[in-house]
């Protein structure tokens, strides 16, 4: 698959080419051109910001139409943890999970069963000291993307076990198999997802040469379609099997629970994880050992495709959670440790900040900037289509725009441009010039 | 070929501390230096920064960039350092308790300055103030 395929994507019908998405991404890959936001595809983690800010509902993210799942034999649903806190008055996984049954799916293996195998691998990780401390989860695909382009020295430090999203895959492929006696290619396992980065990740997985997802479906097109007859499930199918630490998962803080350490952190929300990867780039965080990173507020409930408010979401899944039975997952790692979750391709650094890949042009450009920038009003007010002032900059001095794109600039050379046109209007021709 | 950045940090402002080695951080990744080299360059000046701002209240950073090498100087009008072998042992400090109870004063930081520079000039005179001088070669 292309490199950058992204889900997060631009409808241009809609976009008014206003400054809201370009001000809020976090890695500035947003720029406004020729009246509609363009997205640079090398610098877009898929946090999905602009899709949480814009007030045109201009960005989407793509996911796969529902109807994927009929073409294949075997329909398997794997639903995020975060799709338990979005029914109101709904506290029994397995109504959700019968719910999701008579949508069309076979049968449901629960992402949240997949994390807590994470939870063990990671925990085994950590206690033998296998991977730099403090470690950092590699759950949420944006923060992996996010080291990926600018954090290159904190790559040691990510936890190099694939998502539950993947790990649900393999585990539903290979048991549903063995129970029915179909091939895995002819058992589809898609997954509910609430956010675009998953679905992103499927396409351009991370620490592994292909995902065994057959489909990526929106939590909130999963709703829409639950939502009408899930009050009339009266008799739901005993389909549950996750523990109270798996479904934690859903939300920020769930997998330092579920993890048990007490040195473990929760952060959530892009700027201020981007405040703690900085601290850790400078070795700024000791005494800990976990980090737990997530793009979303609140954690996956916080997800651009969920729909329930994820404070509500949140304390939802606390009392499911409290309801599901706590598994002891130590005694049962033997059972578990053979699913292949450990990354087989390393993640690499692609940088996006540096000016030029020769460090003597870098500096020139450097320089460039630096007037540049200086000449500009530092207003940030984004007219431009950038950012900020500095983003400008550096957009000029990498070839992408010109000093007039500041309509400041603009109209200083207007007003140049007048002046010496006053000047030229003034001068006669000789025979009728006053003296001389 | 040089870039030269200047930073005053202010002594009175702890939130504030830490400002100028980030945004050193930045410019070398935008000049495409390697991770490792940023690393040491961003821990080595953080904690030259910190010096300043509990031990001397405050003072300047001036960075010198080159293809071939990083030269951080940091000077202050602080009360100097008495002893600057003693200063460099590992764990010595006379932090005050009240910057203890903050996290700092584990006498590390000019330990790890030499840790991660590949040269390191001290010059220090009691009250009158302390100049050091990092070099890491890029290369
Ligand atoms: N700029 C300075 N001016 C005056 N004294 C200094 C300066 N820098 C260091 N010192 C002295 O040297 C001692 C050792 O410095 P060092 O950075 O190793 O440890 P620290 O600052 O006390 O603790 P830590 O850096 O671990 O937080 C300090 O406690 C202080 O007495
Ligand atoms: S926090 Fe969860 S929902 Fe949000 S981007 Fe990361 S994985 Fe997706
Ligand atoms: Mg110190």
């Amino acid at each position: 698959m292309a490199q950058y395929f992204h889900s997060v994507t631009l409808d241009k019908e809609r976009c008014k080419g206003c400054t809201n998405c370009i001000k809020r991404c976090p890695t500035e890959a947003i720029r406004v051109r020729a009246g509609k936001a363009k997205i640079i595809n090398e610098r877009c983690i898929d946090c999905g910001e602009c899709i949480r800010v814009c007030p045109y509902h201009a960005k989407k993210a793509i996911t796969d139409p529902f109807d994927v799942i009929f073409s294949f034999k075997y329909k398997v649903a794997l639903p995020a943890p975060s799709l338990y806190g979005q029914f109101k008055n709904i506290y029994d996984i397995n109504v959700i999970l019968t719910g999701l049954k008579r949508l069309g799916f076979d049968d449901v293996f629960e992402v949240a069963k997949a994390a807590e195998v994470v939870t063990l691998a990671t925990k085994h990780l950590i206690a033998g000291n296998k991977v730099q401390k403090p470690a950092i989860s590699s759950a949420c695909p944006v923060i992996i993307r996010l080291i990926e382009v600018k954090y290159p020295n904190l790559i040691d430090n990510v936890v190099p076990i694939k998502s539950p999203m993947e790990v649900a895959a393999r585990m539903a492929k290979r048991i549903i198999s063995k129970n029915t006696g179909l091939p895995q290619k002819e058992i589809g396992v898609f997954f509910i997802t609430p956010c675009a980065a998953k679905m992103t990740s499927t396409k351009a997985p991370m620490g592994s040469d292909c995902s065994f997802v057959d489909g990526v479906i929106s939590m909130s097109e999963v709703y829409y379609k639950m939502i009408h007859d899930i009050n009339k499930i009266t008799h739901p199918e005993n389909l549950s099997t996750a523990g109270m630490k798996g479904i934690s998962w859903a939300k920020s803080g769930g997998e330092s629970f579920a993890l048990g350490d007490e040195r473990a952190i929760a952060v959530d929300g892009i700027h201020n994880v981007i405040k703690v990867l900085e601290e850790m780039e400078d070795d700024k965080i000791s005494d800990i050992d976990y980090v737990e990173l997530q793009a979303c507020t609140g954690g996956c409930v916080g997800g651009p495709l969920t729909v329930e408010n994820n404070f509500i979401a949140k304390n939802r899944i606390m009392r499911i959670a409290r309801m599901a039975p706590n598994i002891d997952l130590v005694t049962r790692f033997d059972d578990l440790c053979n699913w292949d979750i450990s990354w087989t391709n390393p993640i690499t650094y692609k940088p996006i900040l540096n000016l030029d890949n020769d460090m003597v042009k870098a500096m020139q450009k450097m320089k460039e900037m630096e007037n540049i920038y200086n000449s500009l009003p530092g207003l940030d007010c984004g007219s431009c289509g950038a950012p900020s002032c500095r983003a400008l900059a550096e957009d000029i001095v990498r070839g992408f725009a010109t000093e007039t794109d500041c309509i400041f600039k603009l109209r200083e050379q207007v007003r140049m441009l007048a002046r010496e046109m006053m000047e030229l209007e003034g001068r006669m021709p000789p025979p009728f010039r006053k003296d001389e | 070929m040089m870039i030269s950045l200047h930073y005053e940090v202010d002594g009175q402002d702890f939130a504030l501390a830490g400002e100028a080695s980030s945004n050193v951080k930045k410019v070398l990744k935008q000049l495409g230096v390697k991770p490792d080299i940023i690393r040491r360059v961003a821990i080595a000046m953080y904690e030259g920064e910190m010096n300043m701002v509990i031990h001397a209240n405050g003072g300047i950073a001036d960075v010198e960039i080159t293809p071939s090498k990083i030269v951080i100087i940091m000077q202050d009008t602080g009360p100097g350092i008495e002893d600057i072998e003693l200063a460099m042992k590992e764990g010595y400090s006379t932090a005050p308790d009240a910057i203890r109870e903050m996290g700092f004063g584990a006498g590390m930081g000019l330990p790890n300055i030499k840790k991660y520079t590949d040269q390191l000039q001290i010059i220090s005179e009691v009250g009158k103030g302390t100049r050091l001088e990092m070099t890491i070669f890029v290369k």
